[in-house]
């Protein structure tokens, strides 16, 4: 079963700031036990533009979809077996990236 | 109650998680497992006054459970493979060892304890699914409505099998986390049930306490090893054994120094006293107590005095001052602050009661302290305020009966 990881970041409670090298050994950790499937950082809300074109011409947005503290920071998908190994890999990415993490199972 | 009305509740309490656990293993699914129990107890219903009462009822229960599960499957999709798939599970599995039983519902426990799940609605959960209430009895426990009750335990078992909770016993590495989570779900069922919240409710659920025993009965048997499922078990009992003589004829809950010590249930208090012993011994070897077994400790003292004047409280205090150093929550310190009353006189206790007073400022039992505190030290005025703000805050009946009468008593 595949599972998306976000990565929340906490603008009024951030997490430390380089963790590139640890984040980098733990993914090799999961490419190695079969778990990885993708992974990424994202760029800063700042980035992001809403697009709505359910109406009759697309509306451009300008920022997230939602305005709060927190908001999502980067995301992996990964292969387990079941939510229990998700939830102890889950509780090892949020220490090796020092931020929450939140799991969900795709469909 | 004839015979067969009276095996048929029997077998109810005593093999509705058996039969559920057995289907959710078979079909990995806990909304067709509760179905199936549900439509084979109504079959023994049909079926054994006619026929007459099964040798053994557990199995008899299992398989029609089974069979009505494969029918819902059936029903449900009309699908080929997927009904093809079920026959197969069905009929590839040999008939089950009676070892295994035990743990496949040792496995539903776990299941609706998973720390993937809120806390209450672990708790509500665990009572449907393994204590087989009524989705009504558990609203009532929780006071919410029934609709309300009825949604989280199904957005829950939606959860198990979206988020795919695994359906099993958590390995020995996971175990000591896990457990923790378990007792806690029982330790709030039963204190639900010892303490029942609601205008309209009695003020002890004896059908709570009761399953929160009979659960955690069944995880001592499964991990006996374990001490703080056996001090949360003699923790339990202990407190168990007082209910007769807590609630008067009028419905008011008596005081521990108020109750009729000949009333309380003296085969609980020898089995408790059994439990507590050995993990004193168990500490006497070197082994650390943790909350629950110290919390039975204290209540050991409680149950060994036959009058309130024979209590030990300098004993009690000394394991309030061991379990304050594993538990730091204000609760902890109110009921510690008890017994420096008992040993030190009601001025010590009030100032370390005062110093909770940001802490608890909502929590009853925090101002009905003071209020017995203020009361002992002449200041009438003050206790008045404090019982106020604890009948205000009161859930219970009986307490606040009990609390109105006090206060009323004041000169």
């Amino acid at each position: 079963m595949q599972y998306l990881v976000s990565v929340i970041d906490d603008k009024s409670n951030p997490g430390s700031t380089d963790r590139r090298p640890a984040i980098s050994a733990f993914n090799e950790r999961l490419i190695a036990e079969g778990y990885w499937v993708f992974a990424g950082g994202l760029a800063d809300t700042d980035a992001a533009t809403v697009i709505d074109n359910r109406g009759e011409q697309a509306v451009f947005s300008d920022g997230p979809f939602v305005e709060s503290k927190e908001y999502l920071a980067g995301v992996w998908v990964w292969e387990a077996p079941d939510l229990d190994v998700a939830l102890k890999l889950a509780a090892e990415a949020s220490k090796v990236c020092d931020r929450k993490v939140e799991v969900r199972p795709f469909r | 109650m004839s015979d067969v009305e009276e095996a048929i509740t029997r077998a109810h309490h005593e093999e509705w998680a058996r039969v559920v656990a057995a289907v959710t293993r078979r079909f990995g699914d806990l909304d067709i497992a509760e179905e199936a129990a549900a439509e084979a107890f109504a079959t023994a219903v049909e079926r054994w006054p006619a026929d007459g009462v099964p040798p053994n009822p557990g199995a008899w229960l299992t398989t029609t459970a089974n069979r009505k599960a494969i029918d819902r499957i059936r029903r449900e999709n009309k699908r080929d493979d997927k009904h093809k798939e079920a026959q197969m599970v069905y009929e590839a599995d040999p008939p089950e060892p009676v070892g295994a039983i035990d743990d496949d519902r040792l496995r539903l426990i776990f299941t609706c304890c998973h720390p993937a799940l809120a806390m209450e609605t672990r708790v509500a959960l665990t009572l449907r699914m393994v204590g087989g209430l009524t989705v009504p009895e558990i609203a009532r426990a929780f006071l919410v409505a029934e609709s309300a009750m009825g949604q989280r335990i199904t957005r829950a078992k939606a959860k198990i099998k979206a988020a795919r909770i695994p359906y099993r016993v958590p390995a020995a590495e996971d175990l000591p986390a896990r457990l923790t989570g378990v007792l806690a779900v029982l330790y709030l069922a039963f204190n639900e049930g010892y303490l029942a919240t609601g205008p309209d409710t009695d003020p002890v659920r004896q059908d709570l306490t009761a399953e929160a025993i009979r659960l955690t009965r069944l995880i001592r048997a499964l991990l006996p090893q374990d001490g703080e499922v056996a001090g949360l078990l003699a923790l339990m009992l202990l407190t168990e054994a007082r209910r007769p003589a807590r609630i008067s004829v009028s419905g008011e809950l008596v005081a521990l120094d108020e109750q009729d010590r000949g009333a309380w249930d003296t085969g609980l208090i020898a089995e408790g006293h059994r439990l507590v012993r050995e993990r004193l011994a168990a500490a006497a070897a070197g082994v650390a107590l943790g909350r629950y077994q110290i919390l039975a400790a204290i209540n050991a003292v409680h149950t060994s005095a036959r009058d309130i004047r024979d209590t030990d409280w300098s004993q009690v205090l000394a394991l309030y001052d061991q379990l304050i150093r594993l538990d730091t929550s204000p609760i902890i310190a109110l009921n510690r602050a008890i017994a420096v009353a008992e040993l030190d006189g009601p001025e010590a206790a009030l100032a370390i009661v005062d110093r909770l007073a940001e802490a608890l400022a909502g929590y009853h039992a925090y101002h009905a302290t003071r209020a017995d505190l203020l009361r002992r030290l002449g200041q009438s005025q003050q206790s008045r305020a404090a019982y106020d703000r604890a009948i205000d805050l009161a859930g219970n009946t009986g307490e606040t009966a009990y609390l109105t009468r006090r206060r009323d008593q004041l000169q």
